[in-house]
């Protein structure tokens, strides 16, 4: 997008860096509005899933028969609402710590990719980073839990950061099966590599991930403070934990974050176990024949028809998946009651740490004995399943490259393209090594 | 602290120890039912203190009986156990009738039982999804509440209100039941019988739920009787005892001919009653006590309160069934200035959060010279200090919750 400005509006000259920042800006733009309004669905579902489960209607009058604008209406009044600070809290902490909440849910978005193609940001390590920057939610919480100068948003404050400690070991052990198993940190490699029918996905790749996805979804829960996890804002017992002095856009941003994360850690659930943006049955692809293949291009630079079908029934699928995940989280919100802290120490550290680590060794054991999968992951060339365009890219590359010099492909490549193409790794442009 | 000397091994631990917090959870705390404020002393999530400090919703109710005759005093019991009114109203009318030496007749008495049955069962369903909620359980409360508004739905056609009752009146009741007021009442119990397991899927049963109660805040028999526990946190003890069997025979005889079990897991085998199962003839099986339970703990306070619904749900069937076979008065109330012989009268009924027991004292005019209400919930929270030493601080709704107090009993 960048490039799109300098070269229709400020050339190469000394105002090429408006370009980026105007491509920045639209981006972010983009993706808080997206992710907002993804968030804003699911506090819609929160709230109808939970009537139907306590044998009510939920919404029903704001935007129609099922109150579609109830949310909206909510976020007007909460905006309107007077901005308190208490007199004891930490004025900068205080108000800080939503902003730092809701930048690492929604930043964590840039690297999850919704298809194969559809991403803010394709990053090589997605899911290191993805991880990274959810764990900075925490110190929103923490911040908020602090700078309050409440002693019940102390102790929530607390108990997340006790917490943390514990759901972070199990779900880092659950998160590296998956990349191990393809070989890649790489999210849209990932999914990639599941495609074809249901039997495809990782989940059910040996007994043993099975397992890690469910240890991996108890964990995901307990990282974005959903019941039976949430005691860092246990209603019951802190009156409303970290966020009780918090009142209008404020505590709204805090609301907007966990849901964000929600629908982030569900969709990391899809991408890892449950195959990405690859349907139960590969429909997309058969379509995509039908229209002419994925391959095939209607203009100069547009994708064809078939590529275009395959991105958006890609995209139905991830989003499908992820709202089950979600709402699989709602249900449980609303039928459990709430674990105790040191139960919930108890149940990452003594039982999801065990099993994840014992998961772990039974999928390493189960490629190297070279037992059979439904996948067959060790047979498949992660450089197949690359993202399409870096696929292309490197297409490109070695047909530029001369063949003695293929030992040396490193320096056939311009700096600067290895530089604008961080997503396609050293190893992928070795010839000779595209098998695993 | 100060005689440790600087041999004592001791002292180490005290020069890692964190700075206690005393925070106040309540009066206004989503959690303390009402207007409870705890003084809790902390160190880290470990509570190492407590203190109940109460008052918040004191109303002089005591002192407006002496202001008012003992027909006008109706009203302001029902404020006192407001999720109970109907039991509360009993009481007083039990007390008065004892002073006057009244005796209502038999279709009063089974229109009695009938009422504080049905009452009984909301009031413990209130209790129960209350508890739900302390432990942060939200939707059982909203399934006990759809089952309670029905209840109060069937109150409302007897008297027109749905909170505070004013009911029961010395002297008999009110007004009759409607005409066909029976038969809804026995179609809601058949409906409210098929409704009772799912309480047990959604609580009693919840591994979560499990790991939360069992073996928090147990109050031993002893400790129960010496701080005057009564109700299902005295039976939930194991001690058996229940004034509908061991009452005064004012308040007993209402009961006579009637088949019900006291609630209270037996001393040896430590097993519930069983007859809840004649309710199920259909073989619906109530859950086992779990491994984990200690005998008082807040599991089987619980516990005690599900299973007395079941025995309620008994009582009302057939309280229905001998009411329909009375004819004649139903009771009708003493006059409103009605004068009160000379003397004192006290009587314990069996509420369903304890004994609620009146004293009455007259010099012979309309206004009791003295009135005096004995609550159940007072003496029932003040074993939380005890309970809720070394608990973590999650542990104190959980038993605060079990306790099933409502302070508008406690403060009258």
């Amino acid at each position: 997008m960048a490039e799109f400005f300098n070269e229709y509006i400020f050339g190469d000259g000394p105002w090429s860096w408006l370009g980026y920042v105007i491509a920045a800006l639209i981006a972010c733009i983009l993706i808080i509005h997206v992710v907002a309004v993804g968030a804003m669905g699911f506090i819609w579902l929160e709230r109808k899933v939970a009537g139907r489960i306590q044998d009510r209607l939920g919404p029903t009058r704001v935007g129609g028969k099922f109150g579609w604008l109830q949310t909206l209406a909510d976020g007007i009044k909460l905006i309107a609402k007077e901005d308190l600070t208490p007199d004891v809290a930490d004025r900068f902490l205080f108000k800080i710590a939503p902003y730092v909440a809701f930048a690492a849910s929604f930043s964590a978005f840039i690297a999850l990719p919704f298809a194969d193609g559809v991403v803010a940001n394709h990053v090589n390590t997605a899911v290191f980073f993805v991880l990274a920057v959810l764990g900075l939610e925490v110190f929103g919480v923490i911040l908020a839990g602090y700078g309050s100068g409440s002693k019940w948003s102390l102790f929530g404050a607390m108990r997340e950061a006790a917490q943390v400690v514990s759901y972070e070991v199990p779900l880092g052990m659950c998160v590296v099966v998956p990349v191990f198993l393809c070989g890649t940190m790489n999210l849209t490699t990932i999914g990639n590599m599941q495609e074809g029918f249901i039997t495809n996905w990782l989940v059910f790749n040996d007994p043993f991930t099975f397992v890690i996805a469910i240890v991996y979804f108890t964990c995901a829960t307990a990282s974005v403070n959903r019941a039976p996890f949430d005691l860092a804002e246990a209603e019951s017992e802190l009156v409303a934990g970290f966020h009780t002095e918090y009142s209008g856009l404020r505590w709204s941003l805090f609301f907007m974050a966990e849901y964000g994360s929600m629908f982030l850690v569900s969709g990391l659930a899809v991408i890892l176990f449950f195959g990405g943006s690859n349907g139960p049955i590969p429909v997309g692809d058969w379509l995509a024949n039908l229209l002419g293949g994925v391959e095939g291009s209607i203009g100069a630079n547009l994708p064809s028809l078939g590529a275009i079908t395959v991105g958006v029934i890609g995209v139905a699928n991830f989003i499908f998946k992820g709202a089950i995940g979600v709402t699989v989280m709602i249900w449980i919100r609303w039928t459990f009651p709430r674990l105790r802290i040191d139960q919930v120490m108890a149940m990452c550290l003594k039982y999801c740490v065990p099993i994840a680590a014992f998961c772990f060794v039974g999928a390493v054991g189960w490629e190297v004995l070279d037992l059979p999968t439904p996948n067959n992951l060790d047979e498949k060339s992660r450089y197949e399943y690359h993202e399409k365009w870096s696929q292309e890219y490197l297409k490109t590359q070695r047909e530029s490259v001369p063949t003695e010099n293929d030992t040396h492909v490193q320096q056939a490549v311009p700096a600067e393209a290895i530089v604008t193409t961080v997503a396609v790794s050293q190893s992928d442009l070795d010839v000779n090594g595209g098998k695993q | 602290m100060s005689a440790t000397n600087i041999d004592d091994p001791r002292v180490i631990e005290f020069d890692v120890r964190t700075d206690e917090m005393i925070i106040n959870m309540g009066p206004q705390h989503p959690s303390t039912h009402g207007v409870l404020r705890l003084a809790l002393r902390t160190d880290g999530e470990i509570v190492s203190d407590l203190e109940p400090h109460i008052g918040y919703l004191h109303r002089c109710a005591e002192k407006i009986g002496e202001n008012l005759t003992a027909r006008q005093f109706v009203p302001y019991t029902d404020r006192m156990d407001y999720l109970a009114a109907m039991n509360m109203n009993l009481g007083w009318a039990l007390t008065i009738e004892k002073l006057l030496d009244h005796d209502v007749p038999e279709k009063g008495r089974h229109l009695r039982v009938l009422i504080c049955e049905m009452n009984r069962i909301a009031s413990h369903l209130v209790a129960m999804g209350t508890y739900g909620l302390d432990l942060g359980a939200f939707s059982p409360f909203l399934y006990a509440f759809r089952e309670r508004e029905r209840i109060l739905d069937l109150f409302e056609k007897t008297c027109g209100a749905r909170l505070t009752y004013s009911y029961i009146a010395p002297g008999g009741a009110t007004a009759d039941l409607p005409v066909g007021w029976t038969a809804e009442c026995s179609k809601f119990i058949n409906q409210f019988k098929k409704v009772i397991p799912e309480f047990h899927t959604l609580l009693t049963t919840n591994a979560i739920f499990i790991a939360r109660t069992t073996g928090v805040g147990i109050l031993s028999p002893r400790m129960a009787i010496d701080y005057g526990c009564t109700g299902p946190v005295l039976r939930g003890s194991g001690v058996y005892h229940d004034l509908r069997f061991h009452g005064e025979e004012r308040y007993t005889e209402l009961y006579d001919g009637y088949e019900f079990d006291v609630i209270c897991a037996d001393s040896e085998t430590g097993k519930y009653p069983s007859s809840h199962q004649e309710v199920y003839k259909d073989g619906l099986e109530y859950p086992d006590v779990p491994s984990d339970a200690i005998l008082g703990d807040c599991w089987h306070r619980f516990y005690v309160r599900m299973l007395e619904v079941v025995q309620s749900v008994r009582l009302v069937e057939q309280s229905i069934v001998k009411y329909d076979a009375c004819s004649g008065s139903h009771g009708e109330p003493i006059k409103l200035t009605q004068k009160l012989p000379v003397g004192e009268a006290y009587l314990e009924t069996e509420a369903p959060r304890g004994q609620m027991g009146f004293y009455v004292v007259s010099d012979g005019q309309s206004n009791p010279w003295r009135v005096r209400a004995r609550s159940s919930c007072f003496s029932n929270l003040y074993v939380t200090a005890p309970l809720c030493r070394g608990v973590l601080l999650a542990d104190v709704p959980a038993v605060v919750g079990s306790l099933d107090v409502v302070m508008g009993e406690i403060d009258r």
